[in-house]
């Protein structure tokens, strides 16, 4: 990831900032700069709003060949959230220690270090989840 | 101008090893941990550093403030395990608490006296009116070279505390504050160094107990106080056995630092320890407390501070949820193999395969 790229989303890493549509009330996240659903009647009618943190497991999968940089980290969990404003994010699980994580349990965000570009390069911060 | 507490927030990675795993690892007695007072110690997650443990922290202290993230006039984060050599750990807090651009920062190093550093300049901006309100935190994730006697003892914690003048919001009033500082080359880690080093035994009677004697002595007589007037102590905790000693010393007794005294279930979480033990102290306190504190920090310095616990605090969230116990109480134990994968001890193959 680029330096520039990371930075410009560090709203949404860091705070879970997404976007409501002011014509049909969706939430979007990553936010949106137009609506999927209302397009051009979104225009200029989109706000932003934090979502809360609070989330439920919709599926979850356990991974035991790493992306890059996740290699010290197997196995680790993976999930699809369902957060309480709408949006479904993907997101890591930890420290479950080695307990199951299924759909339905109940989640919430924590701020965690997400990767690092080498051994000189920035390090990126955002959100995982934990069992709340 | 009044200055004090006005929120505050702790956290403590979930993982522990405990001091016989690791002398089982090194052939060392297993009684160590008797000795040192350190039973276990918090071990940090694989993804968790200085920045996400300052991040929790702040939040904890922002949820339960009385104020919001644009009356923070400045943030200080003290640590010796900053995530950069060259980058502020400040700025990810900032961001992470919503925190707007108009606001002064610096991260702090004086080994485990940055936050105790960190709270006094945000005692002066904001008793000088310069802050409305300043975030002060210590947090650290240390490491000690293993087979090193550091290894029993380096941990990971941190805790935030916003401070503020308005009276109504005061849960603790900072009266006074003295520091004791000396160049005395007891613990250093040389720039690029993975581990510290330190002079073993030159560790206690010329620093850590030459400072933290002087300068707690010396905010007893300025304020004309005995230790019989504190309802709580909280000395920094390099191990269990320092801290209790340096209080025996100066008069105080057990009952003072049951609440303050952290080190024998966490172990030493440096420029964290005695924010944490303040921050446990507070989750216990009642209305018309008087709290002794004195950091120490290799190098070497101690800071020591007088306050008194106020009526707000009873109307303060300190519900189970937010409570230092409720997070020390659930914890992982891990063994020292897993303990050296969380730490990154362990040497990956080329594609980490």
């Amino acid at each position: 990831m680029t330096v520039p790229r990371f930075w410009r989303e560090i709203p949404q890493r860091y705070n879970l900032q997404a976007s409501k549509c002011g014509a049909c009330d969706a939430i979007h996240y990553p936010p949106r700069t137009v609506c999927p659903e209302c397009r051009r009647a979104s225009i200029g009618n989109l706000e932003e709003v934090k979502l809360s943190g609070r989330g439920t497991v919709l599926e979850s999968t356990r991974v035991h060949k790493a992306a890059p940089g996740y290699e010290a980290q197997v196995p680790y969990t993976l999930a699809l959230i369902q957060t309480e404003e709408g949006p479904v994010i993907t997101g890591q699980v930890v420290d479950h220690d080695g307990r199951a994580v299924s759909a339905g349990d109940d989640v919430r965000a924590v701020f965690r270090r997400l990767g690092e570009d080498g051994d000189a390069g920035v390090i990126y911060y955002g959100t995982k989840w934990v069992l709340a | 101008m009044a200055v004090g507490i006005i929120s505050y927030g702790a956290y403590v990675p979930r993982y522990r090893i405990r001091s016989e795993e690791i002398a089982r690892i090194w052939g060392d007695d297993a009684n160590i941990g008797r000795a040192l007072n350190v039973h276990e110690k918090s071990v940090p997650g694989a993804d968790e550093d200085v920045a996400t443990i300052s991040v929790e922290a702040a939040r904890q202290a922002m949820r339960r403030a009385p104020t919001g993230p644009d009356d923070v006039g400045a943030i200080y984060v003290g640590s010796e395990s900053h995530p950069y050599a060259v980058k502020p750990t400040g700025t990810i807090v900032q961001a992470a608490i919503d925190a707007g651009p108009y606001l002064t920062m610096a991260d702090y190093e004086f080994a485990c006296k940055a936050g105790t550093a960190a709270l006094q300049t945000g005692m002066g901006l904001v008793q000088s009116g310069m802050a409305k309100t300043v975030l002060a935190i210590g947090t650290d994730t240390s490491q000690g070279a293993p087979r090193n006697a550091l290894e029993y003892s380096a941990s990971a914690g941190g805790a935030a505390f916003l401070l503020g003048a308005e009276r109504k919001h005061i849960l603790a009033e900072l009266h006074h504050t003295v520091s004791f500082t000396t160049d005395t080359p007891d613990f250093w880690r040389r720039e690029g160094q993975k581990y510290p080093s330190h002079g073993e035994r030159f560790t206690g009677t010329p620093a850590y107990f030459r400072h933290v004697e002087a300068a707690s002595q010396r905010l007893m007589e300025d304020q004309k106080t005995k230790p019989d007037d504190y309802d709580h102590c909280v000395f920094h905790q390099p191990n269990g056995k320092f801290p209790v000693n340096a209080a025996r010393r100066l008069g105080f007794k057990e009952p003072q630092w049951r609440h303050g005294l952290l080190a024998p279930r966490i172990g030493n979480t440096y420029s964290g320890a005695a924010l944490l033990g303040l921050a446990n102290v507070l989750d216990h306190a009642e209305p018309g407390d008087r709290v002794f504190v004195c950091g120490y920090g290799s190098g070497a310095g101690s800071d020591a501070f007088d306050c008194t616990v106020t009526k707000n605090i009873l109307n303060y969230d300190r519900s189970e949820a937010e409570r230092l116990e409720t997070r020390l109480a659930d914890t992982t134990e891990l063994d020292y193999a897993m303990y050296a994968k969380l730490r990154g001890k362990l040497v990956m193959g080329g594609n980490g395969a």
